[in-house]
């Protein structure tokens, strides 16, 4: 009996100091959640806290609409249209199963009629194993994936009434560029065009801090909208909904505001450039059923440009180039087959605005430029010169355009007539005094420096991207060509052969550097080796025009807020005076008033009411080594510049005259003799001094009438 | 099991005198501290499924209440049963434990048989419209199986007061059978409480330790062996290992394992609110309102409304553990204590899970996670501890004329 009790005892008591243990276990696990628990909510709370945020709220981005662009007369020149876009939701995306995310896939394919392959790669991020440049997703991994694009508003809807079955997948509307192309322009070039931000740039922007773009932006890749890119773009606002696990709305929490971006005014008239572009196009058509004597097929006039200048201030009134492209072919995205005939040489490039961008030798339409430096610099109004019908440099033999002769005449008779040997004369004199030693790099060269002064061999400065520089071939370039290139050509003039290629190397490679007396005399009549952009040329003989001051060019006329309020004037910069004597330059305005009447224009003017429009003019054939010559016309009056040229087009006033006169006509609304500026494209045939008006309710009204006052001034 | 029958001894006379008065003794003598806990946890639990669903519509077809009201009738028939459990005579208990052992053995064995699968594992029967999950009322069946064992083998020997190995063995066969048939669903979940509340009735019971230390170091041993031996295929492994690297997992276990986290760390200190967790409100958590359910007092009470949570799970287990430590039956000590590892190591593996400390495995909240089967046996558990608690304070000096008589 004793021993079983204590036995007994023994039992319980292990048992009982068991659930001692137990009891002691349990809390620990308890205490142990809880610190589990503190550690989570308290110390790793805010982590956890932006996760949830990351994965509950949803930022969508609320597209800013993208400035306007208008004309001087406050019509819109590009604009924006509603698109609807169709995006994919990647986060939702891939918390769904392999199958339903194939299924999903499948029925939004069938719905946009975008294959499934086409929306996988474009939601793939780049870097991603699998993505390709220029298809993958550059934004945040957290924004919807735009998969369609110009979606049609049937389709959107209908895809935002079954939102069941299109989890992850949104709708929205979008504000893409339209171009609602007043007077049927084109102006493509000008305007520019727009393409999505790419990886670099939005991590540059958010290197900076710039929240002015994202990952769907699209930005200004060329012309205006490049140039203005920053006030054009806005900013864009952030609306912040609660989605579910599934991705589906719940509702809003939150908006940030955007910014719709500014309006910029232009100083383009639509009237005009509807002109100047359709002159542009008929000429080129008529070259090209042009025979052409000298190569004996048509004329090529594979290119073209046309700038409408106010003379006054350097402001461009209108600007064409051909070829040219549509710009709606970059609205919602390019294909690549556009893409690359934009690129191909083929088509010209027609991606190249060749107003600012191509570089042409100038021709005959140098030679007042030329004028101007000659009579600052030994010449004089009442010097004359023989124009023979060649004239012999060293042992080459330069002949007159078509070998005519006229005797000994002025510079005035010289410029209306075009005449080469005059011009030779005035350039050989030029060299002899002071450049005949060929390798004397640093040799005085009048004609070189008056060339500077009118601002050639560099870029302008108008507010379009991509300007070219042109070239001066004075006497730096030519030794720096030479010694870029003489390698090149001494190991071909050390083969065998006697045709010209190896002929010209060998002399090449001994003193290519040489600026001979041949050099000089091209010179000055605009052939050889210089190259300007139609826009310098257009500038040049604004100055001529307005007595000698070069301005930057300016497209742009002002930025006004989405409100109306005017956020900056654009003024056209002066870069400076041409330092030549007025007299000097009144001397080539008067004489260039003769080429119409009875200079190589005259012929494209007769009954025009040139005593009421007094147009200076000056053609050029400027003549391309293995192609057809280029066609300039340039003029001008007291208000305008008008300058057309043509490549491989033939002479300056046949092919581009008629074209010309068209677009003067026009500018003064001249009707067989009669010139009625109520009738001309611009108000009072002059360009409006004030901005359109903003109206309260957003629309744009042209500015307001000039005071008449100035009607009836010289022109 | 044919001991069973031996059991109706007790002196039915002296029961009826006593009849009239037990009920208002009975009721006077309620654990109340127990009730009133395990009352806060079904109403929390209650309200906690209520938030977790409202806004589902995808679960309850358009009714935002429909989870609550199911919710609420699922605890008024655990309490019903709870109750009859509690107020039926301990020794009916004991005559009625065998049956819902062998009741238990065969649903799930029905499972295997005919049960549909859910998330994986075959664990679900559909009688009529409830689905019955039979591995719930398993876990209570081996506990009080293995206590009938224990108390009937210790309590009628004459010998020893001992546990003997045959005893262990014997318990570990009664518990060995159910545990077969889940791991053959497979519920890994269920398995894991089932060999933790297992140890823990043998360690109660009195069990040698050599016997502790050999079941541990054969557990070690079967758990190594199974993955050396790839009977856990990889990806099942990658699985249960998720909650340390989500990524080994990345749509399964480790997604569930990350929106547990985050909706937990979401609710900071005082948490966003009843009904207003962002988390919860979208959905983001996975089987949110059944074994993910503290993830919902997590994110809406915050720190401050799960740790009374956690407390009030204590408080049970404290109830529990103290009714085991006072009572003199060997069958209800054992019971309560069996019991009191149950809940305890399923709340820590529920909660452990939610708070990625543990592997994501299916095991409800006793108390707090919707569901029928669990809150039916969570309940019965309870009800049974009430009865084991009133029949410890009928009276030391019965208990003990009782526990001598009970020798002879």
């Amino acid at each position: 009996m004793a021993r079983k009790p204590r036995l007994r005892t023994s039992s319980a008591t292990k048992g009982r100091l068991r659930l001692v243990v137990v009891q002691a276990l349990v809390l620990s696990l308890f205490v142990t959640l809880f610190a589990r628990l503190w550690y989570m909510q308290v110390l790793g709370g805010e982590a956890y806290q932006a996760q949830a945020a990351e994965q509950s709220i949803r930022e969508l981005v609320v597209q800013p609409a993208r400035g306007l662009i208008v004309d001087d007369m406050g019509r819109p020149l590009v604009a924006n249209r509603t698109s609807w876009v169709v995006s994919l939701d990647r986060t939702m995306l891939h918390k769904m199963s392999d199958d339903q995310q194939a299924t999903l896939l499948a029925r939004l394919s069938k719905a946009v009629d975008v294959p499934v392959k086409k929306i996988e790669a474009r939601t793939l991020l780049c870097g991603e194993p699998g993505s390709v440049a220029g298809t993958c997703w550059n934004g945040s991994p957290y924004q919807p994936v735009p998969v369609a694009e110009d979606v049609r508003q049937q389709v959107a809807v209908s895809i935002m009434e079954q939102q069941e079955d299109f989890p992850a997948v949104l709708v929205e509307s979008q504000n893409v560029r339209a171009y609602p192309s007043p007077y049927g322009i084109n102006a493509a070039h000008v305007l520019g065009y727009l393409s999505p931000i790419t990886e670099a740039e939005l991590d540059e922007a958010k290197a900076q801090h710039d929240t002015s773009v994202h990952g769907a932006s699209v930005v200004g890749r060329a012309g205006l909208e490049k140039e203005y890119d920053k006030y054009l773009r806005g900013r864009p606002g952030y609306k912040r909904v609660a989605v579910d696990s599934m991705g589906r709305v719940l509702g809003d929490s939150g908006e940030v505001q955007g910014k719709a971006g500014d309006t910029l005014v232009t100083s383009i008239d639509a009237r005009v450039q509807a002109v100047v572009e359709q002159q542009l196009e008929q000429t080129i058509k008529t070259a090209r059923r042009t025979y052409d004597k000298v190569t004996h097929k048509n004329y090529v006039a594979d290119s073209g440009a046309v700038v409408v200048m106010d003379a006054k201030n350097g402001r461009v009134v209108a600007m064409a180039g051909a070829p040219t492209y549509n710009p709606k072919v970059w609205v919602g995205g390019i294909t690549s087959k556009q893409l690359s005939r934009l690129y191909s040489a083929k088509a010209d490039n027609p991606l190249l605005f060749r107003a600012t961008q191509g570089q042409f030798a100038p021709g005959s339409t140098w030679k007042p430029i030329m004028t101007t430096g000659a009579l600052n610099n030994g010449f004089s109004p009442s010097t004359r010169l023989d124009c023979s019908s060649g004239f012999q440099v060293g042992n080459r033999w330069f002949k007159n355009y078509e070998s005519a002769s006229y005797g000994s005449i002025g510079f005035d008779r010289a410029l209306q007539i075009s005449c080469d040997t005059f011009f030779y004369r005035v350039g050989y004199r030029f060299w002899q005094r002071y450049g005949t030693d060929e390798g004397d790099v640093n040799a005085k060269d009048p004609l070189v420096k008056t060339a500077k002064l009118y601002g050639f061999g560099k870029p302008t400065g108008i507010d379009l991207p991509g300007e070219a520089s042109g070239r001066i071939a004075d006497r730096h370039w030519k030794r720096a060509y030479w010694e870029a290139n003489k390698s090149y050509y001494c190991k071909i003039g050390k083969k065998p052969g006697n045709d010209f290629l190896h002929v010209f190397a060998r002399e090449f490679c001994v003193d290519g550097y040489a600026y001979r007396a041949g050099d000089a005399v091209n010179y000055v009549i605009g052939q050889g080796d210089t190259l300007v952009t139609p826009l310098q040329s257009a500038r040049a003989y604004a100055a001529l025009s307005n007595g000698g001051t070069l301005y930057e060019p300016r497209v742009a006329k002002a930025i006004v807020g989405p409100n109306g309020k005017v956020i900056r004037t654009i003024k056209p910069a002066k870069v400076g005076r041409v330092k030549l004597s007025r007299k000097s330059l009144r001397y080539v305005d008067q004489a260039l008033l003769g080429t119409a009447r009875t200079g190589t224009t005259a012929w494209k003017f007769i009954d025009f009411p040139l005593d009421k429009v007094h147009i200076r003019s000056k053609t050029g054939s400027a003549e391309v080594h293995g192609k057809q010559s280029t066609s300039w016309v340039a003029s001008y009056d007291k208000n305008y510049v008008v300058l057309m040229m043509v490549t491989q087009g033939g002479t300056g006033s046949g092919t581009s005259g008629p074209a010309v006169r068209k677009i003067w006509e026009a500018l003064y609304g001249v009707k067989g003799m009669k010139v009625d500026t109520a009738k001309a494209a611009l108000p009072g045939a002059r360009t409006p001094l004030g901005l359109p008006v903003f109206a309260r309710d957003g629309e744009i009204l042209p500015p307001v009438a000039r005071p008449s006052t100035t009607k009836g001034k010289k022109r | 099991m044919s001991v069973v029958a031996v059991r109706p001894r007790s002196p039915r006379p002296q029961r009826q005198t006593l009849a009239g008065t037990t009920t208002r003794v009975k009721a006077a003598r309620l654990d109340w501290v127990l009730m009133l806990a395990a009352g806060a946890l079904l109403a929390i639990g209650a309200l906690l499924v209520w938030s977790a669903t409202s806004t589902r519509d995808d679960l309850t077809a358009g009714d935002p209440n429909s989870y609550f009201k199911k919710q609420l009738v699922n605890i008024a028939i655990g309490v019903v049963l709870g109750v009859m459990v509690a107020a039926t005579d301990h020794r009916w208990v004991r005559i009625l434990a065998p049956l819902v052992y062998v009741a238990s053995v065969i649903g799930l064995v029905l499972v295997l048989v005919m049960g549909s699968t859910i998330n994986g594992s075959r664990s679900w029967i559909q009688l009529g419209g409830l689905s019955v999950q039979p591995a719930e009322f398993a876990k209570l069946a081996v506990v009080i199986g293995m206590a009938l064992l224990v108390a009937e083998r210790t309590e009628g020997s004459l010998r020893t007061k001992e546990v003997r190995s045959l005893d262990v063995v014997g318990m570990l066969a009664i518990a060995g059978l159910p545990a077969l048939l889940i791991l053959l669903q497979p519920d890994l979940g269920t398995m894991l409480v089932l060999s933790a509340t297992v140890f823990g009735v043998l360690a109660v019971s009195g069990a040698r330790r050599t016997w502790l230390a050999g079941l541990f170091a054969g557990a070690v041993v079967t758990a190594t062996l199974a993955v050396r031996l790839h009977v856990l295929k990889a990806y099942q492994l990658d699985r249960f290992m998720a909650f340390t690297n989500p990524n080994l997992d990345p749509r399964g276990a480790g997604y569930n394992t990350t929106q547990a986290r985050i909706a937990i760390g979401n609710g900071g200190i005082f948490g966003q609110g009843l009904f207003g967790g962002s988390q919860t409100k979208s959905g983001f958590v996975p089987e949110q309102h059944t074994d993910f359910i503290f993830t919902v007092a997590g994110e809406e009470l915050g720190l401050v409304g799960s740790a009374v949570l956690i407390a009030l799970l204590g408080v049970v287990l404290w109830r529990a553990l103290r009714i085991a430590m006072r009572t003199d039956d060997l069958f209800g000590r054992v019971a309560a204590a069996g019991i009191a590892c149950w809940f305890g190591f399923q709340a820590f593996q529920n909660i452990g899970m939610c708070l990625g400390i543990m592997p994501v495995t299916g095991v409800p909240l006793p108390l707090v996670s919707y569901g029928g089967s669990s809150m039916f046996a969570s309940l019965m558990a309870l009800g049974l501890l009430q009865n084991i608690h009133l029949r410890s304070g009928e009276g030391i000096g019965v208990a003990r004329s009782r526990l001598q008589r009970s020798r002879f």
